[in-house]
């Protein structure tokens, strides 16, 4: 049996994050728990984009308090290698009327909230990607301080930092049910151990309903599989990630030289496969050769899956429980945690301290979905 | 033979000093070692590496080589021109 001040389970980005706020503040006796791999789950089979380009306020609010982050993180984290974030900004492409219309508002919401986006025209577009298919937009937004961070090096900076701090790690070891009296917390059960615990966080990613039925908490959220490739690298062709909601692509050129593309499949069911399909090459062959003709003539060498973990707005819950004191949560980023981890960390600490919440992150809570109350709808998503 | 003069992933240029380093930090299985050093992530998919790979944890782990996992196989085979795909899809090759 192992004595926890508290246990984090899922050792992806956004347990990182926690774990790392947490000892930074001075909690000691802290662990993390994983089933499988070093980012194992969401977080290495993301797209490893960063971006500021959204529709409601509370996402752009946690993207532009990420970026922050992001931008002195080798420092922060004391980081000997780099996270390789890079600023080349996204260029979203409208292809509808109704889409047009919509970006001019989201580039409205997105100013107020001191993010640098603006609306392009196809030339002012081609200007900055010019190998687009003019024909396949007719107008764009663009956010220079968008960008890219790598994934597998930014969970390093954070596991190392954390470690640094004392946070204890257990990869290859799978939670397997809470113990809770009269509403309190007394252990979480794993396929290896015992931990004597009255705080749980619950950032399992793909699988955080099933950890919150362990406690009884039920979470209204999905899993539903969103797959990617990646091509072979090539000379430095595309500073920004491309993307549009109503072609459904992402495709940005990662400083490494590879393109990483994809897309939804909009027939997914609520499941937890992550298994590749040759319906997904064929259309995500289709789109890239229709809107960015040259990277089609690319090689794809490799193709993989990762769950979205959905909540009912497509805005991740950062909150306590009001029926379990002491049971916490991050998930439903809805494909976008990677991106929110700086700020979901720092939220989720400052939740579990009791410290001083902004108004803003208060709207982050679980509660917002209960008796069907109309909460903001994100659409910016793929 | 200086170890970071012997190539062990040739498509993400790792040397043996790579692995060695990494698996001395904790990474000691096929997956880990992909992620932090992108070996496998290359044009061949770890066609030329993944065995080379294997012995040098087995070594570390004091394990036969049998009870050292590879890394998950994916699609594809080999690599693919996007376009022809898309092609192929549009019944033009």
């Amino acid at each position: 049996m192992i004595g926890a001040s508290i246990v984090i389970i899922g050792g992806g980005i956004s347990g990182l994050s926690v774990a790392y706020n947490l000892a930074k503040k001075g909690m000691k006796d802290i662990h993390v728990i994983d089933k499988g791999y070093f980012t194992n789950g969401a977080t290495g089979r993301c797209g490893a984009g960063v971006r500021q380009q959204w529709a409601t306020k509370l996402n752009c609010i946690l993207a532009r308090k990420s970026i922050e982050f992001f931008k002195e993180a080798n420092k922060t984290l004391n980081y000997k290698k780099d996270i390789e974030f890079k600023q080349r900004g996204y260029l979203i492409l409208a292809t509808t009327i109704e889409e047009d219309e919509q970006f001019s508002k989201n580039v409205s919401l997105q100013n107020s909230l001191g993010i640098p986006s603006e609306k392009l025209t196809v030339e002012e577009a081609l200007k900055i990607v010019p190998h687009l298919n003019p024909k396949s937009f007719i107008s764009a937004t663009f956010c220079p301080t968008d960008g890219h961070v790598n994934p597998f090096l930014m969970s390093e900076a954070y596991y190392l930092a954390a470690k640094d701090l004392g946070v204890n790690f257990h990869f290859y070891e799978e939670v397997k049910s809470i113990e809770i009296k009269e509403d309190i917390i007394q252990k979480v059960i794993t396929d290896k151990d015992i931990y004597k615990t009255k705080r749980v966080v619950n950032a399992a990613g793909g699988y955080a309903r099933e950890i919150g039925l362990m406690a009884n908490v039920e979470i209204p959220v999905y899993s539903e599989n969103h797959e990617i490739l990646v091509t072979e690298r090539t000379k430095d062709l595309q500073g920004p990630m491309v993307m549009s909601f109503s072609k459904n692509i992402y495709c940005q050129q990662v400083p490494h030289g590879s393109f990483l593309m994809g897309r939804s499949n909009p027939q997914a069911l609520p499941s937890h496969d992550i298994s590749s399909s040759w319906e997904f090459l064929d259309e995500m062959a289709l789109t890239v050769s229709d809107i960015l003709p040259e990277v089609a003539k690319l090689r794809v060498i490799r193709t993989w899956g990762g769950s979205y973990n959905n909540s009912p707005d497509r805005q991740p819950i950062i909150s306590d429980i009001s029926t379990l004191p002491n049971y916490y949560i991050a998930c439903g980023f809805s494909g976008h945690g990677f991106m929110f981890a700086p700020i979901t960390g720092e939220l989720l600490s400052q939740i579990i301290l009791g410290e001083q919440l902004d108004e803003y992150a208060k709207e982050l809570h679980i509660d917002r979905f209960k008796d069907n109350k109309t909460t903001d709808y994100e659409h910016s998503v793929v | 033979m200086n170890k970071k003069d012997i190539i062990i992933c040739r498509c993400e240029d790792v040397s043996l000093a790579d692995i060695h380093e990494c698996l001395e930090q904790g990474y000691t299985t096929f997956e880990d070692l992909k992620r932090i050093l992108r070996v496998g992530m290359g044009p061949c998919q770890g066609q030329t590496c993944s065995q080379l790979i294997q012995a040098e944890i087995a070594k570390y782990l004091k394990l036969n080589k049998a009870e050292v996992a590879l890394s998950k196989t994916r699609p594809l085979i080999t690599g693919v021109v996007l376009e022809d795909i898309a092609k192929a899809k549009k019944g033009d090759l």
